[in-house]
């Protein structure tokens, strides 16, 4: 009865907790500028089932996409046993679906079992890469610290809830083949799970009837513990691409990836500089709401779906290791982008915790996080939006942030004020008069 | 060359009274470039051969605002946009081919939403449909049998608009070797001149892009590095000059390769 009591309150606060904080998120998310992705409803499901359901992005480097695969699935199956165990622990039973589903219970723990081997083994493979060969996108300059105790931690964790699954799992089997688990008996002496048949006996044949009752419980309620801990591990870890996966590639931009964004409010004064009838000394029009700025200098000034991007980043580094500029030894890396945008936006969250909405710290994503030097790099080759397995636009961040840059501030690198001077002046990036355009004709 | 090259002016067309198919959007590079005009004669050739009934804007053309648009300066872009609109609403402009992948992309995808609306073809796709409909024929012969050529993907054609087979078609056409580099198509490296990169220098780093670039052509060994793009082309030609392989390895557009080995 108490551990009915213990669990109630482990699942609420689990689950309370993680609402609590991915609603601070949400918060955080949508602080941004409005964007609408609210139209091709039917397109979208498809690009999600695809991109995040199907992992297709994932698949261009086929053994990490395999590695991932197999964690990914044992994740996402693992969720239907975690329904019995919610069950058990709320009504006192113990693997309460058994009984009932016979043959295909079995097959589904016999399943979860395989899944979470070949995961268990992907996961000493990932730590691998990161901490022994070194993978060269996971020892970037922006990876480390947090970023690279963030991905181990997570790795870790991983292994010891697979390891709880099958302590779980293998005592249970020892004691049920010793008639004194508390599932129900049907008329066989092994739960015939396809691992822990085995792993069971082997590991735990050897131990007394309380040793094992005790391993089996330590099992259940790590892994349960476990499975909470992470639950509201992920509101603060590069790790909530799990769920936010799904609708960061619904939210996708369904456009060709060449077409950048027309500013509304400068196609408005560019059309009253052209109408010849508009009035020079008219008064500008009252601004609707608060005047914006052109581009983007803070996290505000970008759109929430930039926010939610830097949200779902997991810190993959597909897009830097594809970046012309950073294989060439530049400054700009698209990750460091996306990381610095969820740190300023996590910083801005918590000063609107502490200080209320209209605090203002003087800090910004431009120069307090991002340089100058990182974001006149790109060459705007679409590389890693083109990479990203979620589907995460690190280039509009640079553009909008090079927006604001020239038309806010003029800081225009000398040689980009000049070219758009000839383009000005003369219709061409380069001084040659508009009356020469036709030249090329008649020239031998 | 066997004749002189025919190109017509809009507004030459309009004061005889007629209309053209499609106008041929020259760009800056292909008309002021030393290296990129002649990419611009090859379109012609290709064009007067097929008896496309053309145009150009000739003088009336302007920059399409693409770099000041990736240089962060959307007033100056909107700006040349919106003269460019007028221009070629002006002659009721219903179809645009340019060789120029940063022209083709702006005018097809950024020009829509700032009332411009055309229908905007890369040279590539035209030259592939002339082909496909019998009205080129490339039977060059000997030119380029037995060479071995590789194709750049350019940023603003491959990725951005999804545009990686047409070139690959009419390069097929060839009867050379078409050998892929190793990161072609949707991975391509960028040669290093899009987002304004082209007109300024490049923030301080270990090594060159279009250096890089050209190190994943040189593994191939190829003869010929086609591209579909002027600032590629530029870019891909300093590279090899960089390796002093200019005399091996020649960097061509798609359109010359064309017209070459249709003796035109």
């Amino acid at each position: 009865m108490i551990s009915n009591i213990v669990f109630a309150i482990l699942l609420i606060a689990g689950i309370g907790g993680f609402v609590y904080n991915a609603g601070k998120i949400r918060r955080n998310i949508l602080l941004g500028r409005d964007v609408n992705r609210s139209d091709r409803k039917a397109e979208r499901w498809k690009v999600m089932g695809l991109v995040a359901l199907g992992q297709k992005k994932m698949f261009k480097n086929p053994l990490p996409a395999f590695l991932h695969l197999c964690l990914y699935a044992a994740f996402v199956i693992t969720q239907i046993e975690l329904i019995e165990i919610f069950t058990d622990g709320v009504s006192g039973k113990h693997r309460i679906f058994r009984a009932d589903l016979g043959a295909f219970y079995t097959f589904m723990i016999s399943f979860i079992e395989v899944l979470s081997i070949l995961a268990f083994v992907a996961t000493f493979i990932f730590l691998a890469r990161r901490n022994l060969l070194k993978i060269p996108r996971f020892v970037k300059d922006e990876m480390t610290g947090w970023p690279k105790l963030d991905a181990n931690i997570i790795l870790i964790a991983e292994i010891i809830l697979i390891c709880f699954i099958f302590m779980m799992n293998g005592a249970d089997e020892v004691l049920y083949q010793r008639k004194l688990s508390h599932a129900p008996y049907l008329e066989d002496n092994s739960f015939g799970f396809l691992i822990s048949q085995h792993v069971g006996p082997l590991l735990f044949g050897g131990m007394s009837d309380s040793s094992l009752h005790l391993v089996e419980r330590i099992g259940w309620w790590g892994h349960i513990i476990m499975v909470f801990a992470f639950l509201n591990y992920l509101p603060f870890s590069k790790h909530f691409h799990i769920i936010l996966a799904f609708p960061n590639t619904y939210f996708s931009n369904l456009e060709s990836k060449g077409k950048f964004t027309n500013m509304e409010s400068v196609t408005n004064e560019v059309k009253l500089m052209m109408d010849p009838n508009a009035d020079p000394f008219a008064a500008p029009a009252p601004a609707e709401g608060e005047v914006q700025r052109f581009g983007a200098k803070d996290v505000q000034d970008l759109t929430w779906k930039n926010l939610l991007d830097s949200y779902t980043c997991t810190e993959c580094g597909r897009c830097t290791a594809a970046c012309p500029a950073n294989q060439t030894g530049k400054l700009l890396s698209p990750r460091k982008i996306m990381m610095d945008t969820r740190d300023r936006l996590d910083e801005v969250g918590k000063n609107i915790d502490k200080h209320g909405k209209d605090y203002d710290d003087g800090k910004s994503l431009l120069g307090d996080y991002i340089t100058e030097e990182e974001l006149w790099a790109c060459t705007s080759c679409n590389a890693c939006v083109e990479e990203c397995p979620v589907n995460i636009d690190p280039l509009s961040i640079i553009m909008d942030m090079r927006r604001y840059l020239v038309m806010e501030e003029s800081k225009t690198p000398s040689e980009l004020t000049g070219m758009m001077t000839n383009i000005e002046n003369n219709g061409a990036p380069w001084q040659f008069s508009q009356a020469d355009r036709l030249n090329w004709k008649d020239e031998a | 060359m066997s004749e002189a090259l025919r190109v017509p002016t809009m507004a030459e067309m309009m004061a005889s009274g007629e209309t053209p198919d499609i106008l041929f959007w020259v760009g800056c590079a292909g008309s002021f470039d030393d290296r990129a005009k002649k990419i611009t004669k090859a379109v012609v050739k290709i064009l007067n051969k097929c008896e496309v009934k053309f145009a150009v804007l000739g003088t009336e053309e302007s920059c399409t605002g693409d770099p000041a648009k990736r240089a962060g300066n959307e007033f100056l872009f909107q700006m040349q946009a919106m003269m460019n609109i007028q221009v070629l609403d002006g002659y009721e402009v219903k179809k645009i081919v340019t060789a120029c992948p940063h022209c083709f992309n702006t005018l097809k995808n950024e020009y829509p939403e700032l009332g411009g609306n055309y229908e905007v073809i890369h040279h590539t796709q035209l030259i592939q449909s002339l082909i496909d409909e019998g009205k080129l024929v490339v039977a060059g012969g000997d030119t380029f049998k037995g060479k071995k050529i590789t194709f750049h993907d350019p940023c603003y054609l491959g990725r951005a608009n999804d545009v990686y087979e047409a070139p690959r078609q009419m390069l097929q056409k060839l009867d050379a070797e078409l050998a892929e580099m190793k990161r072609c198509r949707t991975k391509g490296l960028c040669c290093g001149a899009g987002g304004a990169q082209m007109f300024k220098e490049a923030e301080k780093g270990n090594k060159e892009v279009n250096i890089e670039r050209t190190e994943d052509a040189l593994e191939v060994k190829p003869d010929i590095i086609a591209t579909g793009c002027p600032f590629c082309n530029t870019m891909m030609t300093d590279g090899v000059k960089n390796f002093n392989k200019e005399d091996d390895i020649k960097v061509m557009d798609v359109a010359e390769l064309i017209a070459t080995a249709a003796d035109l």
